[in-house]
């Protein structure tokens, strides 16, 4: 019972509470990008869920299995760099064969996962906070993913309604998102000291 | 000949100036967002950030200048990452190394400086298609460019936040420091209102 109230707990705050995006400044290329149109948006959140959930899984076991504890922890990040770019390149392989026009429609966004901030970020979050079972790893992974997928998807919604209000003209593009960003990471710290 | 070299000092010139201001990574290309708006909450952890990237580009552009005629298509991002990544664990074990205080602040946004945009971007445009020289100077350029404007926004952020600058009370007694400007909030607008100012002053200038 109280493994199971951590990981819903550990899932909550990954996703509201600690929201990558929103008050950890990760992945924040593509949520500039690809939040122009919600369905794009929503496709992005779930390809990014997919690999962060099987790199966070991946990075873990390579940690504690593999690197702990022996001299090779000085390659940690080459390592976890390695597994990113892999799931990357399988997503990327089967989206092309299955969903051949959601593939064209993210164009050079998709191999960008790779250098997408909220993946590598997770992995390294986990390092740091000192995460010590599998379980724990997988729904913080997943979580991030969710979160991820949430802010992505209200900015995308909240930028279909601003092209229709009177933006000033310097300030149309990319600085009235991150004004509306600031907002919406306002509404966030709400959460803050929820849990945790 | 002379014409030649003159020719190659005004284009070392131009691709040096392109970095500072015309193509400003964050002002201008919108790359490198996360440790822009992570690591600004005050000038000292925003120019340690700099000079950390200031070296990764500059290794990471001369080592795949040099290895730009080995290189696969398909396997030139990896490439790219693994070389930043190699740069960037000697970076973060020599800031625990000699700046332990500055290391824990940072903490993970060192290893993020491998995910970093402008690192790979710059391998992508410029070092896997210039020779050695260019690739040098174009990372110099880029790098003093996003040092600056970090610090800009490090220090803007810091005044408003604690009225101090470097622990030096520079704010008069009746202003009441603003802690949202320290927090996630105030990065977001702060840089969508210098993004709106650079555009205005970019548009009065043409």
């Amino acid at each position: 019972m109280d493994t199971v109230t951590t990981l819903v707990l550990g899932f909550i705050s990954i996703v509201v509470v600690n929201n990558l995006v929103l008050t950890k400044f990760l992945g924040i290329c593509p949520y500039l990008g690809v939040s122009g149109r919600i369905d794009m948006a929503f496709g992005m959140g779930l390809a990014v869920t997919f690999v962060v959930t099987l790199s966070g899984t991946l990075t873990w076991l390579i940690d504690h299995l593999i690197l702990m504890g022996t001299p090779f922890e000085v390659t940690r990040y080459v390592c976890f760099i390695m597994v990113i770019a892999g799931a990357v390149q399988l997503v990327e392989m089967y989206l092309r064969k299955f969903f051949p026009s959601l593939y064209d429609s993210f164009g050079i966004f998709l191999p960008l996962i790779t250098t997408n901030c909220a993946i590598l970020g997770l992995c390294l979050f986990i390092n740091l906070w000192g995460i010590d079972n599998l379980a724990e790893a997988v729904v913080l992974s997943f979580g991030a993913g969710i979160g991820f997928t949430m802010a992505i998807c209200i900015m995308a919604g909240i930028r279909e309604n601003l092209n229709l209000a009177n933006v000033p003209e310097n300030l149309q593009g990319a600085p009235i998102t991150l004004i509306t960003a600031g907002l919406l990471s306002l509404a966030f710290m709400g959460f803050a000291g929820m849990i945790r | 000949m002379a014409n030649e070299l003159e020719l190659s000092g005004n284009q070392y010139k131009d691709t040096f100036l392109a970095g500072l201001w015309r193509e400003n990574p964050v002002f201008r290309l919108l790359l490198g967002m996360c440790p822009t708006l992570a690591v600004t909450t005050a000038l000292k952890p925003a120019l340690t950030m700099g000079y950390s990237v200031i070296f990764v580009l500059l290794c990471s552009n001369i080592v795949v200048s040099l290895m730009r005629n080995l290189l696969k298509p398909h396997l030139r991002i990896l490439m790219f990452t693994l070389t930043i990544a190699t740069f960037v664990t000697i970076v973060d074990i020599f800031l625990k190394a000699f700046q332990p205080e500055m290391s824990a602040m940072l903490g993970p946004y060192v290893p993020l400086i491998i995910v970093n945009c402008i690192i790979i971007c710059r391998a992508e445009v410029c070092a896997s298609k210039n020779g050695l020289g260019v690739s040098i100077i174009d990372a110099l350029g880029m790098g003093i460019g996003f040092t600056l404007a970090l610090s800009v926004l490090g220090a803007i952020r810091e005044i408003f936040s604690t009225g101090k600058i470097f622990e030096i009370q520079i704010m008069p007694d009746w202003f009441v420091p603003c802690a949202a400007m320290a927090m996630p909030a105030g990065a977001f607008i702060t840089l969508g209102m210098l993004l709106g100012l650079v555009n205005l002053i970019s548009k009065r200038k043409s």
